[in-house]
């Protein structure tokens, strides 16, 4: 610092700014989760691994099952059933972790004193774990579908709709799972009750279809059932007669969501 | 905007937590373009609960503040890119290396200088280059750092990236909160080089630190917090004036208290004896001093332990927590 006042300029003056996007702020953000999470073995391993190990272990299970009344396969069962694995473990559970471990590491702080906007930190922090998943879910569709020799989609449009709107459900869910919770090894309990949940009665290993009326309009009411009900629906072309039941739940959960985090997100640590 | 107008304007500013601990206990003062200024208090005093109101990281529970004519909390948009920020405990995340900081950090700032946004690491050098990032180190002493993750980086070396952030936006307004915490007397010494580079290159700052010789070295004007409160306010000399001068020594063999000339001739305040120590207290120093030495040459005698001392802030700051400590246990 021999140079200090050498190196030290005047202040920019407001008009003299360069300006500066979201667009740019969430991107330089997202960059730097992409650098961490792939620093993170552990998360790695959660993001890139857990939802093809899972998949592959219910094969056998699904394989067993009476699937005749229902008219789905067991490559219908199934991929609709990994992407919610990617939703869950790639989106859900990751955000989660990031949102509480940079708020004890004082980052979530720290940004919030420079521009960027508060959506845009929850937001640009999504990015990674968001893009990872979309990718990971194209490649378990694909390669599932080749694998198991599923058909294409009947109408993929539906599908896609249901993913990207899971992502955004997963997302909200996350940093309102994020606002209740205190710390980072609570994060990885407050997780569970949602990841339970959603494996058991989403539909996502056992098809809504073959359970008992009343349990099944129950299931139909959980965060993640909407999500892969669409994507299941998108695949064996069964049509959109489920959509706006489906979509009802979406925005439920992500307006309950949204709520949790304006009343009860902290961004900094509890002293 | 006026060049010479308010940067920062507190009134009545308060804070109370969700607990019903009231930090901030209305407190008004004002900070001008170009000027620096210390908030000055213990552990405790309400520094980080006032200045998080400035940097608009909360609303205020009560009065208003304004950081360049804004309300910093709802008007955020107009206010950030236009301020530089240093928290008492800034956070980064570990596994991010220096230059893999600041250059998230550049990505988050507009009026960045040029470069910034094509930045790159260029493998095989090992360093980052592009303009913005490697000055920004270069400007903390961090450059041959720039490889090293965070969690690597020693607790002063942590406050040094912190800091080269608050000013990578060039900001007009920069809140310091305890910047050499944690620095050794070298890193210390670097920082207030940079501060003072800074405010004579124009840009406001607004520091607040429990180290007296801090503000003392660097602020024009000051405030001293104490339990959300301003005891005292104004510029340096003024505070320290405020506060009463002191002489002390030891009374010669055979002499007693009485045997002085009338203290209040000689202009003492008040006065107190220990075995055969003498203090005064005095707010004309020049005279009690002549007419005290005068009195020794003219009875032969040496005042011996003689200690003539004007005020100093750190007196004013004793003094200040003190009276306060007294006033609240009195209302006890």
């Amino acid at each position: 610092m021999t140079t200090t006042s050498d190196a030290v300029r005047s202040p920019v003056r407001a008009r003299e700014r360069t300006p500066n996007t979201a667009a740019d702020r969430m991107k330089a953000l997202g960059r730097a989760e992409l650098t961490l999470l792939a620093r993170n073995k552990s998360a790695m391993f959660t993001v890139l691994a857990l939802p093809t190990v899972l998949t592959v272990s219910m094969h056998s299970a699904v394989s067993s099952m009476d699937l005749k009344q229902t008219g789905l396969t067991v490559g219908t069962v199934l991929l609709p059933g990994a992407l919610g694995y990617v939703l869950l473990f790639a989106v859900y559970s990751t955000l989660t972790g990031v949102y509480v471990v940079r708020r004890e590491e004082l980052v979530l702080k720290r940004l919030r004193t420079g521009e960027l906007r508060d959506l845009e930190i929850l937001a640009g922090a999504a990015l990674p774990a968001v893009l990872i998943g979309l990718a990971q879910a194209v490649l378990l569709a694909v390669g599932g579908s080749v694998l198991m020799d599923v058909p294409v989609p009947g109408t993929l449009w539906l599908a896609v709709v249901g993913l990207l709107l899971g992502m955004v459900v997963m997302g909200a869910l996350a940093a309102a799972t994020a606002a209740v919770t205190k710390s980072a090894e609570g994060a990885q309990i407050a997780v569970m009750p949602m990841m339970m949940l959603s494996i058991a009665g989403s539909g996502m290993v056992v098809p809504l279809d073959v359970l008992p009326g009343k349990l099944a309009s129950f299931c139909e009411l959980l965060p993640l059932s909407p999500v892969v009900g669409m994507i299941r629906d998108g695949w064996t072309g069964a049509g959109t007669g489920e959509v706006l039941r489906e979509l009802l739940v979406m925005v439920v959960w992500t307006f309950i969501a949204v709520l949790v985090v304006r009343k009860r997100f902290r961004w900094e640590p509890r002293r | 905007m006026a060049g010479t107008a308010n940067v920062i304007e507190a009134e009545e500013l308060r804070r109370t937590y969700a607990g019903g601990f009231e930090a901030v206990s209305g407190i008004s003062f004002s900070v001008a373009r170009g000027e620096l200024f210390a908030l000055l208090g213990t552990n405790g005093a309400g520094k980080t609960s006032t200045v998080e109101l400035l940097e608009g990281l909360a609303p205020p529970s009560g009065g208003s503040v304004r950081v360049l004519g804004h309300d910093p909390y709802t008007e955020r948009a107009a206010v950030r890119p236009r301020t530089g920020v240093m928290l008492q405990e800034g956070g980064f995340p570990a596994e991010l290396t220096v230059a893999e900081t600041v250059r998230m950090w550049a990505g988050c700032t507009s009026g960045r200088p040029e470069g910034a946004r094509r930045s790159r690491s260029v493998r095989g050098g090992g360093r980052a280059t592009g303009g913005a990032v490697d000055e920004a180190l270069e400007l903390v002493d961090l450059g041959r750092r720039s490889d090293v993750r965070v969690k690597q980086l020693s607790g002063g070396e942590k406050r040094r990236l912190d800091l080269a952030l608050a000013l990578l936006s060039r900001p007009e307004v920069l809140f310091l909160d305890e910047p050499t915490t944690g620095l050794d007397a070298e890193g210390r010494r670097d920082t207030w080089e940079l501060v003072r580079a800074l405010r004579d290159g124009g840009t406001t700052v607004l520091l607040t630190t429990h180290y007296l010789e801090e503000a003392e070295a660097l602020a024009e004007r000051l405030a001293i917090l104490h339990n959300g409160r301003i005891a005292a306010s104004g510029r340096v000399d003024e505070v320290v004036a405020a506060q009463p001068s002191h002489i002390a020594f030891e009374l010669p063999d055979g002499y007693h208290l009485g045997d002085l000339p009338p203290l209040d001739r000689l202009g003492v305040s008040s006065h107190e004896t220990s075995g055969r120590t003498v203090r005064l207290k005095t707010n004309a120093l020049q005279q009690a001093a002549t007419g005290l030495l005068l009195w020794a040459r003219d009875s032969g005698v040496e005042l011996r332990g003689l200690d003539v001392r004007s005020a100093s802030l750190e007196e004013a700051f004793m003094k200040i927590a003190q009276d306060q400590r007294q006033e609240e246990e009195t209302l006890r």
